[in-house]
């Protein structure tokens, strides 16, 4: 089983995104289950997304305390919280860059990724919502998904413009990690 | 079809296949996606039903009771609160014998306001002569709303009944769920023909006085109906089965076989229970679970079978029966009483109230602390940091 953890403030889209990640693997033939934790329910506050995916139907319904892997959507929840509690030995960080944000120090086997994600969502969606930027980099840097699969998962949630600008981000994002790793 | 669902759409997408005529809801979260994607269904021409929009959950129960008793298939669905709202017409809905079916998507009560999981809401209707069956999963939730309509409106049985689904975790939680197709629904689900309906040219009255030379036989025709389907119950099941190939029954029973230590519990977190089991097991440790997948009416029979010579029981409640033993502890504990195989202990646990999450770590805890001594209602995860400084400012100071 992996466990992916997703960090965001209520309404930058970590349900979507958590959404798009699970189908992506249902479209691969695995299971997941995606489900979002709230807190304080209100615009702006940190919540947490998570995604379990496994061969089998997934059972166990806590929250995810030790992810393999890591997205975070915005970065400045990093100043108050530590988004890397409990990153497996080896796992895997895909991180929103943001000015002034200093990167976090990772143990030796972890790996973090910083990637441009709104730079590249503001360019090919036209506003700065990097969540797509960010799977595609997570694609890439994990080896999870192919991007063709993660490609036809956002066919199925984004349509028109907003599915054309997605599909270009998704794609940037994962050639990001391709090229400077 | 296979599909990957949030657990309210995929409850939208088959209510919708069980083609109501009257859909009435007030928002509540976690409720609301349910209806909102029902809405959704209607505005597109989808289905053919009317949404009706109602300033509260007693007005939305009262549209069902009414669209119900013109013989239409209806449907509500509430949370904590707005069930509690609900309540004094759904025992009129009981009452006067009325299918209604509706989701609940279990919540805290308030106060304070937890718009978090448990199962306090539902479990504090248990008397209200509601059918009541709890989903593990999303697959669950879609079934047992199938079997709900089936079961509410038989002849003989004409109850309304409840789905319960854990909040968030299930209404919120996005996981693959086989949607059955129109064709499959209808034919497991015909149009609901009515026994007895409001009509103007034969003029009927439901719920009418009552007085005390008539109501006693009317609540004990209720009772009477729910031990007739405890008898039938497994017919429905069957035939569920063979239909969608899923089976069913009151209870499920996990790893039982050789077993001396077992859950027994309700809802999503039978889930986490299973793979904890799965763990220990591994590690020669002989544990099981027994989910309970239907509260009204109360499956005795069947858990005291299930449970027949296993030594040690931890009953997990999501609710409090506040200044008594947890309600299904209490039923579980009360289905023993004079029974020759007893298990020794009944312990009850707490866990999860208002969104506390239920983690593997917090089930082995149950199951370590299910030894030689018999507990009752011990709160697991709980902060004694928080308990400090109130205990101390009111008991400490007072003289009894």
């Amino acid at each position: 089983m992996k466990e992916i953890r997703i960090h965001a403030r209520a309404g930058q889209g970590a349900i979507t995104t958590a959404y798009i990640l699970g189908e992506a693997y249902f479209i691969k033939g695995m299971y997941a289950y995606a489900f979002p934790h709230f807190g304080a329910a209100r615009m702006g506050a940190p919540m947490n997304a998570f995604v379990r995916v496994d061969n089998k139907p997934v059972r166990i319904r806590s929250q995810i305390y030790k992810p393999n892997f890591v997205i975070v959507v915005d970065f400045t929840i990093m100043r108050s919280f530590d988004c890397l509690a409990g990153l497996k030995e080896d796992g895997i960080a895909i991180i929103n860059q943001r000015e002034g944000v200093g990167i976090p120090k990772v143990k030796l086997k972890q790996k973090i990724h910083i990637v441009p994600a709104n730079k590249i969502a503001q360019e090919t969606i036209g506003r700065p919502l990097g969540n797509t930027a960010l799977l595609g980099a997570y694609a890439a840097a994990t080896g999870e998904i192919d991007l063709d699969i993660l490609q036809q998962a956002i066919k199925v949630h984004l349509a028109g413009k907003k599915q054309e600008g997605n599909l270009e981000a998704v794609k940037q994002g994962f050639e990001f990690i391709k090229k400077n790793v | 079809m296979k599909e990957f669902l949030e657990g309210s759409q995929a409850i939208a997408k088959v209510v919708s296949l069980c083609r109501p005529g009257v859909i009435s809801a007030y928002p509540i979260t976690p409720q609301t996606h349910i209806v909102e994607g029902l809405a959704q269904l209607v505005a597109d021409g989808k289905l053919d039903s009317q949404f009706i929009n109602v300033e509260s959950e007693h007005s939305a129960a009262s549209l069902v009771l009414g669209g119900s008793a013109t013989g239409v298939r209806v449907y509500t669905a509430t949370s904590a609160q707005g069930l509690f709202l609900m309540a004094e017409v759904l025992f009129n809905i009981a009452g006067m014998r009325l299918p209604v079916v509706l989701t609940c998507a279990n919540r805290a009560m308030s106060a304070p306001i937890s718009i978090w999981n448990d199962q306090q809401d539902s479990v504090s209707l248990r008397d209200s002569g509601l059918i009541q069956f709890y989903a593990e999963n999303n697959q669950e939730a879609v079934d047992l709303h199938l079997i709900a309509y089936r079961l509410a409106e038989d002849k003989d049985v004409m109850l309304p009944a409840m789905v319960c689904i854990d909040g968030y975790i299930l209404t919120h939680g996005i996981e693959t769920v086989d949607m059955p197709t129109q064709e499959e629904v209808d034919k497991f689900l015909p149009r609901y023909q009515p026994p007895y309906n409001l009509d103007v040219d034969h003029p009927l009255t439901l719920g009418f006085l009552a007085d005390p030379d008539y109501y006693m036989e009317t609540r004990f025709a209720i009772q009477e109906t729910y031990k007739e389907i405890v008898k039938f119950m497994p017919q429905l099941f069957e035939q569920f089965s063979s239909a969608f190939g899923r089976s069913y029954n009151f209870v499920e029973k996990y790893h039982l076989e050789d077993a001396d230590k077992v859950i027994v519990a309700m809802g999503s977190v039978c889930g986490t229970i299973k793979d904890v089991v799965d763990e220990l097991r591994k590690k020669g440790k002989r544990v099981g679970l027994l989910k309970i997948m239907v509260l009204r009416p109360f499956p005795n029979q069947q858990i005291c079978n299930a449970l027949k010579g296993i030594s040690r029981i931890a009953v997990l409640d999501r609710a409090l029966s506040l200044g008594s033993i947890a309600p299904l502890a209490s039923e579980i504990k009360a289905s023993f009483f004079g029974k020759k195989k007893a298990p020794k202990i009944i312990s009850s646990f707490i866990a999860g109230l208002g969104g506390r999450d239920i983690t593997k770590d917090s089930i082995k805890e149950i199951f370590r602390q299910l030894n030689q001594k018999e507990i009752t209602g011990n709160f697991i995860d709980l902060k004694p940091e928080l308990l400090q400084a109130p205990l101390e400012t009111t008991l400490g100071n007072r003289s009894f």
